[in-house]
C-alpha cells in the first residue's frame, strides 16, 4: 500500500490539485470551488469537522496533501446532499468527500481510529464472507469496536431492543453459527477479486 | 384615441424605463419620429423607485424630472402608456407591429386632483413600493407619474367604487365605458428596452424570504427611504415597525448561483454600498451594517466608493455566502449562519433587518417575445444579425447599471437610426 503512496509522490512531484484531479472520484470539480463558504455553513456535522470542505478544496489547491489525506474531516460527511443542494457551482460535494475518502484508504493514509472508516471496513468484512450480511454479527463487531470493555456497556444498554428483535423474529441467535449465505459463495468471491483486479489495471497500480 | 401615424421611418421604443426613454429622446431629437410604448400606467420604471443611484448618491427624481420636459417638449415622440407589443412581423427597415391598449378608464380631462382617489374604497398592494404599502383603486401610480392621469384599477369596475369614483369626478375625466383597442401600425426598426425585474426572493429556499418578515430585498430597503414611502423614509423593521438599525446585506442573492440566476447581476454590490450609506445618514453611529459576501465587485471609478464604505469602522465585511437564515422567536432578529472564508470562523449572527441584495432578471421570459428573437442563455437579447433592425436597449440587453444603461440605450437608437436613414435613403 505504501508502495503506492510512494508512486503516486513520485509521480505527481507536489502537484496535489491534479494528483485529486486524476485520481479522486469527481475530483476535476475541485478547481471550480470559489471559496463562498455554503457548503461548511449548510453541513449538519460542520462543527465536527477539522477541515469543513471549503477549507479542504483550498488545501488541496495549496498542496497540502498529508494533511487532507490523513484527515479525519471527509469521513464525517454523513451524505444528506446539503451541501450539493445549494452549492453555486452545482459541485458534488458529497460525493467529492467520499472520492476523497476512498482514494486516501487506497493508498493506506486513512485514519485508523476514525469511527466510520471502522465501520466501513466492518461493513466489508462482514459483507465479502458469505455475500450477505450478517446483522447480528455486525451488531456485535460494532458493539465492541472500541475493545471489550465498552463493548459489553454497549450490548447491556442495548439488550431490550435486541431481545425484542428476537421475539419478532427480526434478527435470529443462530446468525451467530455461521449465518445465511448466497447461493453461490465461491462465485460472489471469484467475482469480487476479478473487480478488484480491473479495478487495480485501472488505477494503474502495480503488484500488492 | 386620435390615430396613431407611422411609417417604416419610425422608430418604435418598446418599455419606458431609463433606457427606453432615453432611446426615444436620443432619436426623436435627432429628428426621427418615435413611438414609445410601456406596459405601465407611468413612464419611469424601476429608476424611479429608487431613493437615490450610484456612485455620486444623487435623487433619480432629478433625472426623470429632466427627460420628462424632454418628453414633452418634443413633437416627434409620441407616447403611449398601458400599451403592450402582441406581434412582431416583417423585416428591418418595414415591421408591422401589434399593440394592445389596456383601458385606463380615465381620459385627457383628468387634472390629477385626487377627488376619485378619495371617493373610492377599495385598496391594492402599490406596484410602485413593491407591495409593501397600499394604494386605491383609483390612483395615481406616483408622484411624478406621466402621462399626468389618474388610472382605474380595471378590479374595481362593475362595483360600486367605480361608480363613486365617476360621480366625485368634476371634470368627466371618468370613462367606464373604454375597452382594451388594439392598433397595428408599420415601423422600421425596433428598440426593445423592456427591462428587468428582481428575481423572485422567495425561491432561495434557505434565506426564508417567503417566512421571516426582517428578511427583504434590496428594492424593497430602497422603497423604505422614500420620504413620500411607504415607512416615510425610516429604515424600519417590517414584523413590529421598530427602527432597525443592525443592517445585514446578503451580496449575492439569487446571482451567481447555478440554481438561481447565472450570472452576476453587476448592479448589487455597488447598491448594498450605497444601501450602506443610507443606514449611516439615517442612525449615525448607531448604525451598524454588516455586509456578507463572496466577492465585492466594485469596478473602476466605483472603486473609491468601496472604500470609502471600507473606511467606515460602523460597516463590517464578512467574507462569506451566508448559508441559512433562522428567525429569533422572541426578538424576531433573523439569525444568519455560515463560515467565513477568512479563517473558517463558524458564525450565528442576529440581526434586525437582513436585505438581500437581489439579482437581476430580464423582465420579459424566453418565451414572452412577439417574435423570433436570439437571446443569450441567460435571456437577454443578443446583438445578433439574425435580429434585423430588433435592438435591445439597457438591462433588456444585460444586467446593467443606470450609467451602463443609458449607454447602451444611447448606442441602440444610434443603431436604430441608422435603419431609418437607409430606408429614407432607398425611398429617395
Amino acid at each position: 500500500m505504501s508502495n503506492y503512496n510512494q508512486e503516486m509522490i513520485d509521480k505527481y512531484r507536489g502537484n496535489f490539485l491534479k494528483e485529486v484531479q486524476d485520481n479522486v472520484e469527481e475530483g476535476d470539480w475541485v478547481k471550480m470551488c470559489m471559496q463562498c463558504g455554503v457548503c461548511s455553513g449548510s453541513c449538519p456535522l460542520g462543527p465536527h469537522w477539522d477541515h469543513p470542505p471549503q477549507e479542504i478544496f483550498m488545501m488541496i489547491r495549496a498542496g497540502k496533501r498529508e494533511e487532507v489525506l490523513e484527515s479525519t474531516s471527509m469521513w464525517m460527511c454523513t451524505s444528506c446532499y446539503n451541501c450539493i443542494a445549494r452549492c453555486p457551482r452545482g459541485l458534488p460535494i458529497t460525493h467529492i468527500m467520499h472520492g476523497l475518502a476512498t482514494y486516501s484508504k487506497r493508498l493506506g493514509l486513512a485514519p485508523q481510529q476514525q469511527p466510520t472508516a471502522k465501520f466501513a471496513q466492518l461493513f466489508w468484512d462482514n459483507l465479502t464472507k458469505k455475500g450477505r450480511v450478517n446483522e447480528l454479527k455486525l451488531g456485535l463487531s460494532l458493539y465492541f469496536m472500541n475493545g471489550i470493555g465498552e463493548g459489553i456497556k454497549t450490548s447491556l444498554k442495548m439488550k431490550d431492543i435486541g431481545l425484542n428483535m428476537l421475539k419478532t423474529k427480526r434478527m435470529s441467535p443462530m446468525e451467530y453459527f455461521g449465518g445465511h449465505s448466497c447461493k453461490d459463495t465461491k462465485g460472489f468471491q471469484a467475482m469480487l477479486k476479478k473487480a478488484q483486479e480491473l479495478e487495480e489495471a485501472r488505477i494503474g497500480k502495480s503488484g500488492s | 384615441m386620435s390615430e396613431v401615424i407611422a411609417t417604416n421611418q419610425t422608430i418604435l421604443v418598446v418599455g419606458g424605463g431609463i433606457s427606453g426613454m432615453t432611446a426615444a429622446l436620443e432619436a426623436a431629437e435627432c429628428g426621427k419620429q418615435v413611438i414609445l410604448v410601456e406596459k405601465n400606467p407611468s413612464l419611469g420604471g424601476r429608476v424611479s423607485q429608487l431613493y437615490k443611484y450610484f456612485p455620486k448618491l444623487c435623487h433619480p427624481k432629478c433625472g426623470l424630472e429632466i427627460n420628462l420636459r424632454r418628453i414633452k417638449a418634443n413633437r416627434n415622440l409620441r407616447v403611449m402608456a398601458m400599451t403592450e407589443v402582441t406581434s412582431i412581423s416583417g423585416d428591418a427597415g418595414n415591421y408591422s407591429v401589434t399593440l394592445k391598449t389596456a383601458p385606463r378608464y380615465v381620459n385627457e380631462n383628468c387634472t390629477s386632483c385626487g377627488d376619485c382617489g378619495n371617493a373610492v374604497e377599495a385598496e391594492f398592494d402599490d406596484e410602485y413600493n413593491y407591495g409593501l404599502g397600499k394604494r386605491k383603486g383609483a390612483y395615481r401610480p406616483f408622484n411624478q407619474a406621466y402621462p399626468e392621469r389618474f388610472v382605474l384599477d380595471p378590479a374595481i369596475i362593475g362595483t360600486d367604487d367605480a361608480e363613486k369614483a365617476k360621480a366625485a369626478c368634476k371634470y368627466d375625466a371618468i370613462d367606464l365605458d373604454m375597452t382594451e383597442a388594439e392598433t397595428t401600425i408599420t415601423v422600421g426598426a425596433i428598440i426593445w428596452a423592456t427591462g428587468w425585474k428582481p428575481y423572485d426572493a422567495g425561491k432561495i429556499q434557505p434565506y426564508g424570504y417567503d417566512r421571516y418578515q426582517n428578511v427583504i430585498t434590496s428594492v424593497e430597503f430602497e422603497r423604505m427611504l422614500d420620504p413620500h414611502g411607504p415607512t416615510g423614509g425610516k429604515i424600519l423593521r417590517p414584523s413590529d415597525g421598530k427602527e432597525a438599525k443592525d443592517v445585514a446585506f446578503i451580496q449575492c442573492a439569487g446571482s451567481r448561483d447555478m440554481n438561481h440566476l447565472k450570472h452576476c447581476s453587476r448592479i448589487c454590490c455597488m447598491a448594498s454600498l450605497k444601501q450602506t450609506t443610507y443606514l449611516r445618514e439615517q442612525y449615525g453611529d448607531d448604525a451598524k451594517g454588516t455586509v456578507y459576501y463572496i466577492d465585492i465587485r466594485a469596478i473602476d471609478r466605483i472603486d473609491d466608493f468601496y472604500q470609502k464604505v471600507q473606511n467606515d469602522s460602523n460597516i463590517t465585511f464578512t467574507k462569506s455566502k451566508v448559508a441559512s437564515i433562522t428567525e429569533d422567536k422572541e426578538t424576531g432578529n433573523p439569525v444568519l449562519h455560515g463560515v467565513d472564508t477568512e479563517g473558517y470562523h463558524r458564525y450565528s449572527n442576529p440581526h434586525e433587518l437582513v436585505v438581500l441584495a437581489i439579482g437581476m432578471e430580464p423582465s420579459v421570459p424566453a418565451d414572452g417575445f412577439p417574435m423570433e428573437v436570439v437571446l443569450n442563455e441567460e435571456g437577454f437579447v443578443e446583438l445578433d444579425e439574425a435580429n434585423g433592425a430588433f435592438f435591445a436597449a439597457g438591462c433588456s440587453s444585460d444586467a446593467l447599471d443606470v450609467n451602463r444603461a443609458v449607454q447602451s440605450a444611447t448606442a441602440s437608437a444610434l443603431r436604430a437610426i441608422q435603419v431609418v436613414n437607409k430606408v429614407a435613403g432607398a425611398e429617395g
